[in-house]
């Protein structure tokens, strides 16, 4: 029951909103401890396991390429590409980047797009010109929260998307799993079942994208 | 074959960069804090691992000190004003989407074609790893057409990515902290604490609670854990496996996929999983750390729902 500690430190820590990442490391040595670690015990294991997650980081290498066009003027060009297509309002522009996410990672390619290289640079300015095109000079608020939902859009995509390919990490672990439990399963047959929920996630995100930007006219013309 | 290495020199390669341009940046105030984290990044791609467990230890007790005190800074690089892009936006146009989109075409080149590629019976790529090496390929090539098609400063590849990498800030570093994290849990066997703790005081007589406890549990413990992956064992273990597959003769296949998906309505409400919650709000300089989860917790709140009622109705045929 101690080790649970570690977790009440995370949360308690994450709500007061110290650093996160002080919050993590005081996280580790309570949860270590209270296991029966030694302090260098728990250091040694955190920096093993710091040290074989590294790909996690390395996702940030696109960063260069996209502040090169930032700087050249592309979130200025998406803005206003969007503003001359005046039928393309900001609720059905984010369902088209919506279905696009899910299917494309439905076959497999998750990091086709993604919030450093095409949320930032792309997709939420050109929300938000289709917001502006319709409404004018957009508020404070009313960008923060377009682009909140632009990223929110992808995150959803991706998740009810990515469960339909076969080869996807998530189905390789239920496979993996099973199979040690003595449950021989296709891979095929877990990916099939993913499509009801992706087709819910679909129907229930566009919903709320369409009254997202129903709201956002209503306050505009009030 | 070339292997997740050759991504962890160039990572290194970056970062190194990164601090060394950071340090000589005179408009930032706390330019060495900044030069300092990124260091400690590049150190960790280019001697992780020779420095041995406890090396990368301190390292990262390095990396949490200089953030946990406020020691990182925002460079400040010489970059085009405003009113500049957008007389270059004008002047180039739709040119501009041209080096973004290399990074999803040759992303999908990497994962459809090179992948598979063999030459004698070796891999060109590491098939395991096709993803990440695909990624800094792309990132690269897509560095290169910027350059030659919008003629930008050769440095400039170098100052705008140190540029945004400060705008995202220690959030870069949350997410593979986390993982390291939930090693220590694994260690600690926190997740087969909670698994207990739901199997022993909720009681499971009927299917339908049953497969909502195993739903929302995937879910919460998701929430806890910041990962899916971390609770699907567990829970799969404790209440998918027992109750719902043998004892009520649940399809395994529905069980195990509508419980992940669930996890991953979990995933959606959880600043624990950073790299998608939190380091999208610094990415879009938004204020509030938690404006991204504000914006999902409505869409996963009634597909959990759903996804127990898909369950019940789908897995009992």
């Amino acid at each position: 029951m101690l080790t649970l500690l570690g977790v009440a430190t995370v949360v308690v820590g994450f709500a007061v909103r110290l650093n996160p990442l002080l919050v993590v490391t005081i996280a580790a040595f309570v949860t270590g401890l209270a296991a029966g670690l030694t302090p260098v015990e728990v250091l040694e294991a955190f920096g093993k396991a710091f040290n074989e997650n590294r790909f996690v980081t390395a996702a940030y290498l696109v960063l260069p390429v996209i502040g090169v066009v930032e700087r050249a003027g592309l979130q200025e060009r998406a803005r206003s590409l969007i503003g001359r297509f005046k039928g393309v309002s900001v609720g059905p522009f984010l369902i088209g980047y919506l279905a696009f996410r899910q299917l494309t990672s439905a076959l497999g390619l998750t990091s086709i797009a993604g919030h450093a290289q095409s949320v930032r640079p792309m997709v939420a300015p050109m929300a938000e010109g289709a917001v502006e095109a319709r409404t004018g000079e957009l508020s404070d608020q009313t960008c923060q929260d377009t682009r909140a939902m632009a990223s929110a859009t992808d995150n959803i995509g991706l998740f009810f998307g990515e469960d339909i390919f076969i080869a996807i990490g998530s189905i390789l672990l239920m496979v993996g799993f099973l199979a040690t439990s003595g449950i021989a399963i296709e891979p095929l047959h877990l990916s099939m079942w993913a499509i009801p929920t992706a087709l819910a996630a679909f129907v229930l995100h566009a919903g709320r994208l369409l009254l997202f930007d129903r709201k956002l006219r209503r306050s505009a013309g009030a | 074959m070339i292997k997740l290495s050759a991504v962890y020199a160039l990572s290194g390669l970056v970062f190194a960069a990164f601090a060394v341009l950071s340090a000589m940046d005179a408009n930032n105030r706390k330019r060495f804090g900044n030069a300092a984290f990124w260091g400690l990044v590049a150190v960790s791609y280019l001697a992780g691992d020779r420095l041995g467990d406890l090396g990368n230890g301190v390292l990262v007790l390095g990396l949490a000190a200089v953030a946990g005190f406020g020691l990182l800074g925002r460079g400040q690089p010489a970059t085009t004003s405003p009113e500049e892009r957008k007389a270059l936006a004008e002047r180039f146009g739709e040119k501009l989407f041209i080096p973004a989109l290399t990074l999803p075409v040759v992303v999908a080149f990497g994962v459809l074609v090179l992948k598979p590629l063999e030459f004698g019976g070796a891999h060109l790529l590491d098939p395991k790893q096709a993803t990440p090496l695909s990624l800094a390929l792309a990132a690269v090539i897509a560095v290169g057409v910027a350059l030659i098609l919008l003629r930008q400063p050769l440095i400039s590849p170098l100052q705008e990515g140190r540029r945004l990498m400060d705008t995202v800030g220690w959030a870069a570093l949350l997410p593979q902290m986390l993982a390291a994290l939930g090693a220590i849990f694994a260690l600690a066997g926190v997740g087969q604490v909670i698994g207990d703790l739901v199997t022993t005081w909720i009681p499971m007589d009927a299917r339908l609670t049953a497969v909502a406890v195993y739903c929302l549990g995937m879910a919460g413990f998701t929430i806890i854990m910041g990962n899916a992956f971390a609770a699907f064992p567990v829970m799969t273990a404790g209440i998918g496996l027992p109750i719902l597959i043998h004892k009520f003769g649940g399809d395994p296949a529905v069980v195990a996929s509508i419980g992940m998906l669930s996890g991953f309505c979990g995933t959606l409400m959880t600043p624990l999983a950073a790299n998608f919650n939190l380091v999208p709000a610094a990415l879009l300089e938004l204020p509030d750390r938690y404006a991204v989860i504000k914006k999902q917790i409505p869409t996963a709140l009634p597909l959990l729902i759903v996804n127990v009622v898909l369950m019940y109705v789908l897995a009992f045929r």
